[in-house]
């Protein structure tokens, strides 16, 4: 079986066994479901009031059918209703999905833009002093937790800038661009940073294999001047596992910078999560986890066939 | 004795050991109570004070000496850490030797199940796991154990799985060699390479998951310090005591490196195919 179908036979399967982890490991929590939902109010409930509740969450019925229930909801987009925001959980996920999205992305820019052409700069200058500094920049920006990094621009921003990134009201693109990218750009440099680094490395690493490449010596030798070999001939290949690492680093970005989003109180995906969990809103934590999950996977399937379309020599079935 | 001969000639070998080394002692020193104040008793009339030569790098909202806290936190995250890579380790080095013996079915259902686990971010699998058992320190071991598993899995079972076709592989079995012993002695022995890298990185990763799960409240509990709670102590008082995010957080960026660099040079030492790219 070539590769691009097994890769699509397989997603399915993985989404199917995501769901089963997601669903039953939530029914694993102690307890019974309306007394982990409710809390302490669910001591106030009377008999009649826990049935009637029990029925409208549908939890009176065998786990089995539960999950085929919730299963056929999955399928026509009702991921349940979050108790917290009293709304429907998918609406709660899209509403705050925008933020990590674009959170995501200009992360991912950040990235790129920084880390290909220092890696290429350090493959190029390889063992003299500028590619020791672009090694050690990436080492430290690949250990530097980004809480760590995150705090120190919060301290840096209120005690010798006396301002502090607008935190709490997140103004989205569509209502004020400055206003949006200005709240933005701090925690974008705070996730861009570690994966620049992961660029870094991993652009140098390639670039310096793709330079002892036949096809290279040949163009030098043909006479195209030493940069355009770099730009036209080494790059566009080099440039193919930068593309695999980017696509992972966006997929986990996608599901939402919990940390960051924290320490810059920004209302995306990550602070839902780890809201959702403080809150016990178990509908919340289920629907969000399967929506990043999915995502995820989405992303690196696309990668998977990025990666066969941009490298014709990853014959099918041959990985 | 000759990969800790190699690993100290080699310049990031040697800088990883050593910040590796001097962090260990200061975590025995904490464990053993060697600190210079107590790291748990209050003292108020101390509070908020500044490094000085009484307190190294100064005191907390309740006059606790921070570097007192942080040996014991540095302990305590390592404890934690060291924990849940074994733990993964051997689950994963389990899974994939198996996943690569026994071939299909066993293969297709063991590593699906890996790519599951995979599909879910780091994080977000082990706030999955702290919202069905709770925050604490034991939780994160399992949390983070769960989460790298079936890294150690892909690692093991991709090279078992050509070693399995290998002729010293068949001669073995033909001299009546057990399965167990084949699976101990001539695979898991040509693993212990790649599963060295993968161990010393994996603590890079597990002492960052472990100081952000503390760090949102969901690891470590106090009074117990640990990194990542000490830094989230420190996030409301970053104006007049910066003292408080600054050492715990370059610790733990000084434990991270020093992990990543050692593993870097093993990587090196092990493989030699990465020494001529120093990638």
């Amino acid at each position: 079986m070539n590769h691009v179908a097994q890769r699509l036979l397989t997603f399915p399967l993985i989404l199917w066994g995501v769901s089963l982890i997601v669903f039953f490991s939530i029914r694993l929590i102690p307890g019974d479901a309306i007394t982990a939902m409710l809390g302490t109010e669910a001591g106030l409930l009377t008999p009649d009031q826990r049935a009637s509740l029990a029925r409208y969450f549908g939890i009176d019925q065998p786990v089995h059918v539960q999950y085929l229930n919730w299963l056929g909801g999955l399928l026509h987009g009702d991921l349940g209703v979050s108790v917290t925001f009293g709304k429907p959980v998918l609406d709660v996920i899209l509403q705050h999905f925008p933020l990590t999205l674009e959170l995501a992305i200009l992360s991912m820019i950040i990235a790129l833009v920084v880390g290909v052409p220092l890696g290429v700069l350090a493959a190029t200058r390889n063992e003299r002093l500028s590619d020791l500094v672009v090694r050690i920049l990436a080492m430290l920006g690949q250990s530097t937790p980004n809480f760590v990094l995150g705090l120190l621009i919060v301290f840096v921003l209120s005690v010798y800038f006396g301002t502090v990134p607008a935190m709490g009201v997140f103004t989205p693109i569509t209502e004020d661009l400055g206003t949006n990218l200005l709240q933005l750009i701090f925690p974008a440099i705070t996730l861009g940073f570690a994966f620049a680094a992961s660029v870094m490395r991993i652009s140098r690493s390639a670039m310096l294999d793709v330079l002892g490449d036949d096809y290279v010596r040949t163009a030098h030798s043909k006479g195209v001047s030493y940069w355009g070999v770099i730009w036209k001939h080494a790059l566009p290949n080099a440039l193919i596992p930068v593309v695999t690492i980017s696509g992972v680093e966006f997929g986990y970005l996608l599901g939402g910078a919990v940390i960051v989003e924290q320490i810059f109180a920004l209302p995306g995906l990550g602070r839902l999560v780890l809201d959702a969990v403080t809150h016990r809103d178990y509908a919340l934590v289920q629907g969000t986890v399967l929506f990043i999950a999915f995502n995820f996977l989405l992303v690196n399937l696309i990668i998977d066939l990025l990666y066969v379309a941009l490298d014709p020599r990853i014959r099918l079935g041959n990985r | 004795m000759h990969i800790l001969r190699a690993l100290i000639r080699h310049p990031s070998g040697r800088i990883g050991g050593a910040i590796i080394l001097l962090l260990l002692i200061a975590a025995i020193c904490g464990a053993l109570g060697l600190t210079p104040h107590d790291p748990i008793k209050a003292f108020p009339p101390d509070r908020l004070k500044p490094p000085s030569a009484t307190y190294w790098m100064g005191t907390d909202l309740l006059g606790r000496d921070t570097a007192s806290r942080l040996m014991l936190g540095i302990g305590l995250s390592f404890i934690v850490a060291f924990a849940s890579v074994i733990c993964a380790t051997i689950a994963g080095t389990v899974i994939g030797l198996f996943a690569a013996w026994w071939g299909r079915p066993w293969d297709g259902i063991f590593m699906r199940t890996m790519d599951v686990l995979l599909a879910f971010p780091a994080i977000l699998l082990a706030l999955l796991i702290i919202s069905i058992v709770g925050p604490g320190p034991m939780t994160s071991i399992v949390a983070i154990a769960i989460v790298y598993t079936p890294i150690f899995a892909r690692v093991v079972r991709g090279p078992a799985l050509s070693l399995k076709h290998r002729e010293f592989i068949d001669a073995a079995r033909t001299f009546g060699s057990s399965e167990s012993y084949i699976l101990t002695r001539h695979l898991l022995l040509n693993l212990i390479a790649p599963l060295t890298v993968q161990f010393t990185l994996a603590l890079a990763w597990s002492l960052l998951t472990e100081a952000g799960l503390s760090f949102l409240g969901l690891g470590t509990q106090p009074p117990s310090p640990s990194l990542g709670l000490m830094l989230s102590e420190s996030r409301n008082l970053m104006q007049h005591a910066p003292w408080l995010m600054l050492f715990p957080g370059l610790t733990v960026m000084i434990g991270v490196l020093g992990f990543n660099l050692t593993g870097d040079a093993l990587r090196d030492i092990l493989d030699p195919r990465t020494q001529e790219r120093g990638a």
